[in-house]
């Protein structure tokens, strides 16, 4: 006999992904980067040109790529197929954990948070995806650590902004990355007002590829809600050129 | 097919790993525990479960499913209370089915009004014993 007391849902986390051949986590470990928005952003753009993409929002406590989005939660739904099929959003697969809490508070634990995170990627059916995109929360917690552990290899998209305060963190995750043999597809400086020497200085001691300076766009919150809008924003055309380098 | 069908794709993934990883051709019983936040329906776990397995090819002479019932306690003052004490409306028992920790988002706990409590026991569905042949 033995006693085993697994958790299945690991298990079944590779077969769910087996249709998706490129796996960008988008991520930063300072808050108020732009991640999600850039996350949003680079989805509709790859999938204005055609990429299969799908868009998870990790951010399990504070989920708010549907709003970004201007996804209506009580009108948008994932549909129940032996899994759970993330509905096409803007031509984009998107889930959140926002379908399920809607937009009540979901204050959780870090072992929950783990917990959550196995549950969607067990039950998530993504299909053939070409590019899924992962939106994480700041920090280096369970959802950053969880993406690189679960999701084999993802390539990661760092997000800064020219502040030190933002730097110093990169260079923190950067160094964690760096360590995990990951693969850091590239660091993106938003909000940008002229070309950051910080950010450079960092990329070079990284030996990390530069994707590109999105300046910052006074307008852009207004265009938050409505992708129609987005697309015409400022913002949205240097996310489009940068999304090129990322295929 | 519902959300059953996925978690039995992902319980036999997992037996099968144990089979490969102990060397080993099938099971004489396996135990799966239910809790009951996650509001499993056993029969069509059940079906689903036997459907993949026979597929995957994956020998089980005895499945065994046991009820486990959830039970949460308040981090702040120590409450404790039963799924039995919550009404739960249809909707907010299909967001616990497909992730339970989204009660949190639907329950606070009844003595002080705290959403920061844990749950002990009975999320979800877990392996909970194996016996091999």
């Amino acid at each position: 006999m033995e006693r085993a007391y697994g958790d299945p849902r690991l298990a079944v986390i590779d077969r769910r992904l087996a249709g998706v051949k490129k796996v960008l986590a988008i991520m930063s470990s300072k808050g108020g980067v732009g991640k999600t928005v850039i996350a949003s952003s680079l989805a509709i753009s790859l999938s204005s040109r055609g990429v299969k993409v799908g868009l998870l929002d990790l951010d399990v406590t504070n989920p708010t790529a549907h709003v970004v989005l201007g996804i209506d939660l009580n009108s948008v739904r994932p549909v129940e197929e032996k899994g759970v099929i993330p509905p096409k959003v803007y031509g984009v697969r998107f889930m959140s954990v926002a379908f399920f809490s809607g937009d009540n508070p979901l204050p959780l634990r870090g072992y929950e948070v783990d917990s959550v995170i196995r549950e969607v990627l067990a039950v998530s059916l993504w299909g053939d995806v070409d590019v899924l995109l992962i939106d994480t929360p700041p920090g280096m917690s369970d959802e950053s650590l969880d993406t690189l552990t679960y999701l084999r290899r993802p390539r990661v998209v760092v997000v800064t902004t020219p502040s030190p305060l933002s730097l110093r963190s990169v260079e923190r995750l950067l160094t964690l990355l760096n360590e995990g043999g990951e693969d850091v597809a590239g660091v993106i400086e938003n909000m940008s007002r002229t070309t950051s020497r910080n950010v450079e200085e960092v990329l070079r001691r990284f030996g990390v590829k530069f994707l590109g300076s999105v300046p910052y766009d006074p307008d852009l919150d207004r265009c938050l809600g409505s992708v129609d809008l987005l697309k015409g924003t400022e913002f949205y055309r240097y996310v489009e050129r940068i999304s090129r380098k990322l295929l | 097919m519902v959300h059953e069908w996925a978690l039995a794709e992902a319980i036999a993934d997992y037996l099968q790993g144990l089979l490969r990883r102990e060397a080993r051709e099938g099971f004489r019983r396996a135990v799966i525990r239910l809790g009951t936040l996650q509001s499993i329906d056993r029969e069509v776990l059940r079906f689903s479960l036997t459907e993949v397995l026979k597929y995957r090819g994956v020998a089980v002479e005895e499945l065994v499913f046991r009820d486990e019932e959830a039970v949460f306690r308040c981090r702040r003052c120590g409450a404790t209370w039963t799924l039995k004490d919550l009404d739960i409306s249809d909707d907010v028992r299909e967001a616990m089915h497909f992730i339970p920790e989204v009660i949190h988002s639907y329950f606070k706990c009844p003595r002080c009004g705290s959403r920061d409590f844990e749950v002990v026991r009975g999320r979800g569905v877990y392996v909970e014993e194996v016996v091999f042949k």
